[in-house]
């Protein structure tokens, strides 16, 4: 693991009046900085990273390269492969018991995260706030920011394992109130909602007619219960998009395929975006993400198994440092809390980084309610995981 | 401790059996005593065979040791069938493995030697004169890209951003 220093761009002040005042406004990642520390070490160990650390398994890869072959290398259609959508609608019934037309309701986007920008910018008009629970995945405030609206934080809290409760969201709402972004289970906190919890979320969404942009990458990695999505719920079908994609399940996020689907009035106005600024997602991508959801299940249970070994195995570890730990039971991180070391997040992580050379990322940079935590992702093999524990547990003794 | 859990010992081990039994415990949820008690039964059962190391003897400097494998074609007996022909041959320390196959010919043998000619001798003078053996096909293996799961030369590595979101 590496990164080559002199290829980190460095921030530069815009010229007055230069930029959009939205763009210039707009803070930057609080996870650059840490980044840039630790291009500069060459024995770090990196409890840092937000994606798996499985290549993408053989099967998929030869199944681009022969498609490559076989000169597949156009546009496809803006909606992606008709055999992918078709593909991707069976699999969310299948799996998530949700079920929408692979023609009106589904599309490929970029990823998960052009979907997540491509919704607000669908359904925000002049004026409207959206929710946004925190500690949660970095892009959503940007994004709510850049399609107009208000972002709303809403912290949620340690004594409920960072899951959303309906009293979070009522303290929050106002007439305003367009829409709330969940991402459970959660990067950072690996929160999951059961089904009694989501019911309470839908309820208010349902009495308040809020939309639900639900986004459900890490949906397939979960250690008890199998993921519900909000969705699945009565009523919610037709107010919630879901947005999920291959990058977590199936080890892929170098392709950048996901997809979304929503009520075909909302996608029709998400597909609007996308065809003008996209056009469609690349087609090597969009034939492996083929492959993956046709063949690739037992590669995909095959890790997720052994996420769910490493993550008892850094849940116990980071307990027996003194760096309490409430389970995670979904994504691939463990969100363990620092405040008994008298350390900020950032002063944590940062010291850590440069004393005992192991990285982790400050909790506040998902929003302040993560202060006081950090994220250790457990997406790292078993003994690099033992050999970071010990590293921590030298580091929290020497302070 | 249940079947699945059982099974998740047996694939651990298998991936690296210098786990300690405590990693073990907590990496599957359960009890030290649990996982003692599961490769005590494993063992006892026949199971488990014994704990090895996967070596790319290619690499070792020292050795000049050539394989084959061997495809062998025999007369099956009465009562026993191909066991005890198989019996005969795996006796020898020299023989690796030894299976019985479908297809075209009926034992596959993996055979070891110091060289090239140990490998002849033992083709000519042990296997072949085997009573019932009918014919022998002598295949030497030049280089190993795989074995028991673990590719030799591995190429690929972490290309990650050391910290992303």
């Amino acid at each position: 693991m590496r990164a080559n220093p002199s290829s980190v761009p460095h921030p530069t002040n815009p010229r007055e009046g230069r930029l959009s005042p939205l763009v210039e406004n707009l803070p930057p990642s609080g996870i650059r900085r840490f980044f840039d520390v630790a291009a500069q070490m060459d024995d770090i160990i990196s409890l840092g990273v937000g994606e798996p650390d499985f290549v993408t398994p053989w099967r998929v890869r030869e199944a681009c390269v022969y498609a490559l072959e076989r000169g597949y290398t156009s546009y496809t259609s803006n909606h992606g492969l008709p055999e992918l959508r078709q593909a991707i609608a069976l699999y969310l019934d299948a799996w998530f018991a949700i079920s929408y037309d692979w023609q009106t309701e589904l599309m490929v986007t970029v990823g998960g995260s052009e979907a997540i920008d491509l919704a607000l910018r669908a359904i925000i008009r002049p004026g409207d706030e959206v929710l946004v629970p925190e500690p949660t995945y970095v892009s959503y405030r940007p994004c709510v920011v850049l399609s107009g609206a208000t972002p709303v934080p809403i912290p949620t809290k340690p004594e409920n394992e960072f899951r959303l409760t309906a009293d979070d969201i009522l303290a929050h709402v106002t007439p305003n109130t367009r829409a709330i972004i969940l991402c459970f289970p959660n990067n950072p906190t690996g929160a999951v909602m059961d089904r009694q919890d989501l019911e309470a979320i839908a309820d208010i969404a349902i009495r308040q007619d809020m939309l639900v942009i639900s986004d459900e990458i890490y949906a397939e990695l979960t250690y008890g219960a199998k993921h519900v999505s909000i969705a699945s719920l009565p009523g919610m079908r037709d107010r919630t998009i879901v947005i999920s994609g291959m990058s977590k399940a199936f080890a892929m996020t170098g392709w950048r395929i996901g997809y979304v689907a929503a009520p075909a009035d909302i996608l029709a106005g998400m597909v609007k975006i996308h065809q003008y600024t996209i056009m469609c997602a690349p087609i090597m991508g969009q034939m492996a993400a083929l492959e993956a959801l046709k063949n690739g299940h037992s590669d995909k249970d095959h890790m997720v198994n052994t996420y769910n070994q490493r993550r008892r195995l850094i849940v116990k570890g980071l307990n027996e440092i003194g760096l309490s730990c409430h389970e995670p039971r979904g994504a691939f991180y463990a969100f363990p809390d620092v405040r008994k070391t008298g350390l900020s997040s950032e002063e944590f992580s940062e010291r850590l980084l440069r004393e005992a050379h192991v990285a982790v990322v400050p909790g506040n940079a998902f929003g302040e309610a993560g202060e006081g935590f950090v994220r250790c992702s457990y997406a790292t093999a078993t003994d690099k995981i033992e050999e970071a524990l010990e590293r921590m547990r030298r580091f929290v003794a020497s302070l | 401790m249940n079947d699945d859990k059982k099974m998740q010992v047996l694939h651990l081990l298998h991936e690296n059996s210098r786990l300690s039994v405590e990693t073990m415990a907590t990496m599957l949820g359960v009890t030290s005593e649990e996982v003692k008690q599961a490769m005590t039964e494993l063992e006892q059962s026949g199971i488990i065979k014994r704990y090895s190391a996967v070596i790319d003897w290619d690499k070792v400097e020292s050795t000049k040791k050539v394989s084959a494998i061997i495809h062998v074609n025999v007369t099956p007996q009465r009562e026993v069938g191909f066991d005890a022909i198989a019996e005969r041959i795996y006796r020898f320390p020299e023989v690796r493995s030894v299976s019985l196959m479908s297809g075209t010919y009926d034992l596959e043998i993996l055979l070891d030697g110091e060289d090239i000619r140990e490998i002849a001798r033992f083709v000519a003078e042990k296997l072949s004169t085997i009573e019932h053996v009918i014919s022998t096909a002598t295949h030497f293996l030049l280089k190993t890209y795989k074995a028991d799961g673990v590719i030799f030369d591995d190429h690929e590595r972490d290309r990650r951003l050391v910290v992303a979101p």
